[in-house]
């Protein structure tokens, strides 16, 4: 389904977002009191480049890099007959044991709460982690499911017929958070 | 969320005609990804939760039949299972009344293996639901070439420029077709190699010799087909002391290939007929990776063919 | 003159030649008269060919004992619209058509139901078993034109051999379905690249080839001791058989030989559908074959078109291709799927195709042949060379309602078919029929 977008204006510069990454990092210190068992699993494609962010960030500030891990949501979907498409499956690699870890599931947007649920879902078939936190750099509201994120960047109200897009050094070659119209047909 | 689109694919498949280079690729690519969840401990993922998926066999398998349930289950599938022969007297079922018959369940997808080519085709017209071909008589088995692919990519890297040599009876066996179809589109050369009256005169996208040495020289790998007692039977051979003679892939032999060549074998396996039985256990043999990425290959086989699509109504 | 039918402003088409525009007019079972007349029913016929009526060597019609698949009646009726005015049944029924009191069953039978008229074959041998001959003498009183084990092949020389010589003592010709059991293995169709390429076991053009080489050699044998057999090739289907019939008829050897409609317009490429439908035997051929064929009709090689109508019921033709039952059904659309084809996309001369379909087919049965000219047999066709439709297999009188040209737009559709003077089918006068 390809919906036609057009840019609408720069939510958060470079500067912005590298400071709310900070303040996530050390919240999410504080909520965990240090970095032992602690650990960051990155949700397909953004989620993935901030997660290894914070990772560096807090081995910066607390002397230890927490492991990581990347997780694909694809195949834990329950919209997919909506959208008809065949979404690409793409890689899941936890390289360690998550039993007894606190796992900090990284995610750009938090939106309708879909895709955390999905993730909480796979994480959960994955191993048994002793709890799970949401850290979402935009928390746009229009949740459709009890799903509240831990550790948020930025509080962004949008409505429905708008685009948040998260770019990353790493992705797009810049840092910054965009809002785009869906053009009405 | 964004998802890339993969591309999109034909609503069955019955063999590679309706397949491209990138689809295949896309699957095989697919495939991998289903290998991580296969070596997790709860190897199940909900991705084709509500679906129902029929596994139909006209034609007893039982190995087969098993490794696609699995897949299906593994996606969390619920399946349904027919065995039994094609009847076509007056009074016996005919297939077409058994695929009627599952229709009315409520199926979503069908897989379905016959001894006669051209079933998936037809059923295919008859239901117009995603049909996975398990085997059509001697034409067609393009999961078991996708899996052979893929073993084959996972021990190689790449199958580009490859010579891959099949050996047996090349005639009768929908494994050689689907193996000569799918493995030059991802650009290996196949040659294919048996006694004269279990080759066939042509076969698109082989070369065909009855010099097992040209086949094996030089060969990136090597696929060994299973030889039928029928065959001695309708007098096609005269005898299975000279089909060893001549086309037995040995130590000896598999020394003519590439060093560490691979070795293939669709399964069930004639130890010490079509292949010496201690390289069934050596370490160039893959027999045991072709099983398990079995499981990989129809598990993104099911995926790609379901999802994004409606369930049925029951 | 005073007649029964009169067609007006009709054109002539016979297989001697186009003689253009006439009145004809039709009364007591013949042509009375090409200079018109009176007549009560008057068909309006510009734009319209009259040709003699078709005749079938080679219709299976499955009566006695497989009436689930054609009978008499429907079988007939399908040929009338056809065109056919005279077919000839095919004796591999259940039981099988070997005694005088079968072959007049059938006869009486046919003329009861008042369609085509009916030629029973009869099996050369007592039940097509290929061992013991079967009764010539009785079954040619009884009405019997041509005697064959069609359905099965002649396997032992010296069996057919007897036969021809047998048969040859009453005046009957004898019919063979020429195809080596041997080279032909059990293939569901030509063997060839489709075939291999599909991985199904494939019958080569050469089983049909030694078969035909064989019965002419046999042929010549009986010949050799004195007597007149005639031997008529079934459903040739390679240009190597071709071949050998025209060597065979160069030299004078009394042998006729027919084409299907399938095996002019079809090729062995049709078999990539997997579609049963065009599983036939002998098999479609490849491209190189159908040309001779059609090289082979036009000089008159082949005599006759034989139809080899061979119905099966819907749900048997939609089993696998292991499975399903050979043979295709084509009565209602021969004359006009060939006269689009071959007359119409080809060239073929119109006189040559009624020849194919009249003179051809009645000559190798040793039956009179019918011209258009006054005193003949007013057993006759009314055809339509335009109004193009396309076939409609829900429509055929046939109970084989399926076709491998189905949706196909033909011209020449038959519009009137007469036997005697009396019209057993009209497509758009139903007031003319009795």
């Amino acid at each position: 389904m390809e919906r036609k977008i057009t840019f609408k204006s720069k939510l958060l510069n470079e500067d912005e977002v590298r400071r709310a990454l900070t303040r996530i990092a050390h919240e999410v210190i504080e909520k965990n009191k240090g970095s032992e068992g602690l650990c960051f699993v990155g949700i397909h494609t953004r989620g993935i480049s901030l997660a290894r962010r914070l990772v560096d960030l807090i081995e910066r500030f607390e002397g230890r890099r927490v492991p990581m891990g990347i997780l694909d949501i694809t195949l834990y979907r329950d919209d997919l007959t909506e959208i008809g498409l065949q979404p690409k499956v793409r890689e899941t690699r936890i390289p360690f044991d998550l039993s007894g870890k606190a796992v900090v599931l990284v995610d750009d947007v938090l939106y309708t709460g879909r895709t955390a649920r999905a993730a909480l879902d796979a994480l959960i078939d994955l191993g048994r982690p002793s709890r799970i936190y949401l850290a979402v750099l935009i928390d746009r509201g229009h949740r459709e499911l009890p799903i509240r994120a831990d550790f948020v960047g930025k509080n962004l109200p949008t409505a429905r017929s708008e685009v948040v897009k998260v770019k990353t050094q790493e992705d797009d070659g810049e840092d910054a958070v965009e809002l785009w119209e869906v053009e009405s047909t | 969320m964004s998802a890339s689109a993969t591309p999109t694919f034909p609503p069955h498949l019955l063999d590679f005609q309706d397949w491209s280079r990138p689809q295949i690729e896309s699957l095989l690519e697919t495939a991998r990804m289903m290998q991580e969840v296969l070596a997790r401990p709860v190897k199940k993922v909900p991705a084709l939760m509500g679906f129902t998926v029929a596994t139909v066999f006209f034609e007893p398998s039982t190995r087969t039949r098993i490794s696609f349930e699995l897949a299906a289950r593994r996606m969390s599938a619920d399946v349904v299972s027919f065995s039994g022969a094609m009847s076509s007297t007056a009074k016996g079922e005919t297939y077409r009344d058994t695929l009627r018959t599952l229709e009315q369940m409520g199926i979503d997808a069908y897989i379905i293996r016959a001894d006669a080519a051209g079933v998936c085709h037809q059923a295919y017209r008859w239901l117009g639901k995603p049909i996975l071909n398990a085997g059509d008589g001697w034409r067609a088995h393009p999961t078991q070439a996708l899996l052979d692919a893929f073993t084959l990519l996972e021990r190689l890297g790449s199958l580009e420029g490859k010579k891959i040599a099949i050996v047996g009876d090349i005639l009768h066996s929908r494994v050689a077709r689907s193996n000569a179809e799918l493995l030059p589109l991802l650009g290996a050369t196949v040659v294919a190699c048996g006694p004269a009256t279990l080759l066939p005169a042509h076969l698109p996208g082989a070369h065909l010799t009855t010099d097992l040495r040209e086949a094996l020289q030089d060969a990136d790998a090597v696929m060994v087909l299973r030889l039928q007692k029928e065959r001695m039977d309708k007098g096609l051979l005269p005898s299975l002391p000279e089909y060893i003679a001549a086309y037995q892939v040995t130590r000896a032999r598999l020394a003519w290939a590439r060093p560490q060549a691979p070795l293939l074998h669709p399964g069930p396996m004639n130890r010490d007929v079509e292949m010496e039985g201690i390289l069934a256990e050596a370490p160039q043999s893959l027999v045991e990776r072709q099983v398990a990425n079995g499981q990989a290959v129809r598990m993104a086989v099911l995926y790609h063919l379901l999802v994004g699509r409606k369930r049925s109504e029951g | 003159m005073k007649g029964e039918i009169l067609f007006r402003n009709v054109r002539l088409v016979d297989g001697r030649d186009d003689l253009g525009q006439a009145d004809v007019l039709v009364g007591e079972g013949r042509i009375l008269s090409l200079a018109g007349g009176e007549a009560p029913r008057v068909v309006e016929a510009r734009g319209m060919v009259l040709s003699p009526g078709f005749c079938d060597p080679h219709a299976h019609l499955r009566e006695p004992g497989q009436e689930v698949k054609e009978d008499l009646e429907s079988g007939l009726s399908a040929a009338a619209r056809g065109g056919y005015t005279d077919v000839v049944s095919m004796p591999n029924t259940q039981p099988v058509v070997d005694t005088p009191e079968a072959v007049r069953a059938l006869r009486e039978r046919a003329v009861r139901i008042g369609q085509a008229r009916l030629h029973p074959a009869a099996a050369l041998t007592q039940g097509q078993e290929g061992q013991l001959l079967s009764e010539a003498r009785g079954l040619r009183e009884a009405g019997a034109v041509l005697l064959t084990d069609d359905g099965r092949t002649n396997e032992d020389a010296g069996v057919l051999a007897l036969g021809l010589r047998y048969a040859a003592s009453w005046g009957l010709v004898v019919a063979v379905h020429a195809e080596d059991a041997g080279l032909r293995r059990g293939g569901v169709m030509h063997e060839g690249a489709v075939s291999f390429r599909l991985g199904l076991p494939g019958n080569p053009g050469y089983a049909e080839s030694a078969r035909i080489a064989r019965d002419l050699e046999v042929l010549r044998y009986v010949q050799s001791l004195g007597q007149h057999p005639r031997l008529h090739i079934q459903h040739l289907s390679t240009r190597r058989g071709l071949e050998l019939v025209r060597q065979a008829k160069r030299e004078g050897l009394p042998v006729s030989a027919e084409a299907t409609p399938h095996h002019l317009t079809l090729t062995d490429e049709a078999l990539q559908s997997l579609d049963p439908l065009y599983k036939v035997a002998p098999p479609l051929r490849p491209r190189a074959d159908v040309e001779a064929l059609l090289e082979g009709l036009l000089e008159g090689s082949i005599d006759c078109i034989g139809t080899d109508h061979a119905p099966h019921t819907p749900d048997e033709k939609a089993l696998d291709l292991l499975r399903a039952p050979f043979g295709i059904p084509n009565l209602e659309l021969a004359w006009p799927l060939l006269y689009t084809e071959l007359v119409e996309k080809r060239g073929f001369p119109l006189p040559t195709l009624v020849a194919r379909f009249t003179d051809g087919p009645r000559r190798a049965l040793g039956l009179a042949p019918i011209h258009l000219e006054e005193g003949a047999e007013a057993s006759l066709v009314l055809w339509n060379p335009a109004g193009a439709r396309p076939v409609d297999p829900a429509a055929f009188a046939s109970k084989a309602r399926y076709s491998p040209w189905a949706g196909w737009l033909l011209s020449g559709w038959p519009q009137l078919t007469l036997v005697e003077g009396r019209v057993v089918f009209s497509a758009s006068h139903p007031e003319l029929l009795y």
